[in-house]
């Protein structure tokens, strides 16, 4: 109660107007931020968008201890990649045989299930990453493979041939590879030292089964 | 000090052999603070054990360590989260223990100690199913290159097919297994039934020999292909009869002899199941004869059915 000795020796007259203005700065920007994203063009929102997924394509291309990938995720990426992936991996279905490539469904299945199991592997071990934000990386990191599968289909329109599966066989290693690091510089970190082997093992045999999805393919 | 290392290590023979009559136990390891040496006790059932009688003298924090939590519900996260608590290099310490079966090495006792993890057998059986489908395609192409009228398709459904077909035996056999040892549990007094998990666990690990057998029947040469499929299931159904038998052999004669053998005989079944849909049983299912075959055999071929 010392504290306020000093206030109680001021006195303000009655005929003295107590006036003045409380702002608050933080909220009325909020607001403000609000509606104008509600306000702004359907452009905006939609270049906003492909802004962020373009920026985490860059941060797979060139993978770097950042968290940009993990802090904002979105699934848009992802669902892009797997889309075009299914369609590119369709047959002509000219011929319709029973025993032939996947069809669109089971790729996707084989995707989306197969993060989503990747993503409980890695929780039930005891890994610190969040269920989205794991699935977010893994889909992310189906670009390098996504890629190769362009590249395949390029290189199939010049004929079979022995040296045509040797340059799709680098290709496809290569890119295997690249999608193997990008995921594990991202999803290493989040497992305790003693387990990143057995969280990584299974981020391994996903991308190499879609790597002999792409390598198999055959017009 | 003297007397204090002879009791921690006198503590650990009494340890394994706690262990061994009761597999149920739970075991710990502590590090205790006070004295600051490490000692396994054996806790028995909820009762004060002996080695926790050994423990109270050494001050009250080891009563506190010795609260079991208690156990999460079926249907929180926690529960299931208890089942891959298993490191990096107990996997690959349990994968070498099922590769090397010895006599009277239990799988169960010397590996697994109370802890089964489902990461083993869950991973074990999805690399297996994707393994046979990769070397299945991997066989019609080699064959596509001797022969061009082969025609080729990536058999995808494949995939599918086997990996029911080996989670389907991975998990029922022993469920089956685990119910039958459970229904004869009276006719033992000294050693309990292995826990449903346990079986799993032992099933699991025995199917990783079947990884590597079968990248190596991309081989086409019938007699070596039969060689390393007998190899591999010699190894795995002895790893499978060793671990059964100390709970096995307390049971009538027949009733023991027939267990054993009908789990041989479905690990048979599996192996060959495995070799049928790669290469076929006599080499010539997916693949024509005249291909792999020289043409001085062909006339014995002709004079096998079904191929």
């Amino acid at each position: 109660k010392y504290q306020f000795a000093g206030l109680s020796d001021i006195s303000i007259s009655e005929d003295t107007p107590v006036e003045g203005e409380i702002t608050i700065p933080m909220r009325s920007r909020a607001r403000e931020f609000d509606s104008s994203t509600l306000n702004e063009s359907v452009r905006n929102t939609i270049m906003r968008d492909l802004k962020a997924v373009g920026k985490k394509f860059m941060h797979v291309l060139y993978p770097r201890k950042s968290n940009a990938l993990l802090r904002d995720w979105d699934l848009w990426g992802p669902l892009i990649l797997c889309v075009s992936l299914a369609l590119m991996l369709q047959k002509s279905s000219v011929d319709g045989e029973p025993g032939g490539g996947p069809q669109f469904a089971e790729v996707f299945v084989i995707i989306w299930f197969g993060a989503v199991t990747i993503t409980i592997n890695s929780k039930l071990l005891g890994g610190n990453i969040s269920f989205f934000q794991s699935l977010c990386v893994l889909g992310y990191c189906i670009l390098p493979l996504t890629a190769a599968m362009l590249i395949c289909r390029l290189v199939l329109l010049a004929g079979p041939g022995p040296i045509n599966f040797m340059i799709r066989l680098f290709v496809v290693v290569v890119m295997f590879a690249w999608s193997v690091i990008a995921s594990t510089a991202f999803l290493a970190d989040s497992q305790p030292p003693n387990r990143k082997a057995l969280a990584v093992y299974p981020v391994f045999l996903f991308y190499f089964v879609i790597s002999w999805l792409i390598l198999t393919f055959t017009p | 000090m003297a007397a204090a290392e002879e009791l921690a290590f006198h503590e650990f023979e009494e340890a394994t052999n706690l262990l061994t009559e009761t597999p149920d136990a739970v075991t710990t390891i502590r590090s205790d603070q006070l004295a600051s040496r490490e000692h396994v006790s054996v806790v028995v059932g909820s009762s004060v054990s002996y080695g926790a009688e050994e423990l109270q003298e050494e001050g009250d924090k080891t009563a506190l360590l010795q609260e079991e939590k208690p156990q999460p519900g079926f249907w929180t996260f926690d529960y299931y989260q208890s089942f891959f608590d298993v490191d990096t290099a107990q996997v690959l310490d349990r994968i070498k223990g099922s590769l090397l079966p010895r006599p009277g090495h239990n799988f169960v006792q010397h590996h697994l100690r109370n802890r089964p993890d489902l990461y083993g057998p869950f991973w074990i059986c999805a690399t297996l199913a994707f393994v046979l489908a990769v070397t299945g395609n991997l066989t019609l192409v080699l064959a596509q290159r001797q022969d061009p009228s082969i025609h080729y398709s990536p058999q995808f459904h494949k995939v599918t097919v086997a990996g029911i077909t080996i989670y389907c035996y991975a998990w029922l056999v022993p469920l089956a297994l685990w119910g039958f040892l459970r229904w004869r549990q009276g006719m033992r007094e000294h050693m309990g039934p292995y826990s449903f998990l346990q079986t799993v666990c032992v099933y699991g690990y025995s199917l990783f020999i079947f990884i590597p057998t079968v990248v190596l029947w991309l081989i086409p040469v019938q007699w070596l292909q039969w060689l390393f499929g007998a190899l591999a299931l010699t190894l795995s159904a002895a790893g499978l009869v060793f671990t059964l038998w100390p709970v096995v052999q307390e049971d009538t004669r027949p009733v023991a002899t027939a267990l054993l053998s009908t789990v041989v005989l479905l690990h048979a079944l599996l192996a060959l199941g495995c070799k049928e849909s790669l290469v076929g049983m006599w080499g010539g299912t997916i693949l024509s004869p005249d291909v792999l075959l020289p043409a001085h055999v062909m006339p014995m071929v002709t004079m096998w059915p079904g191929s």
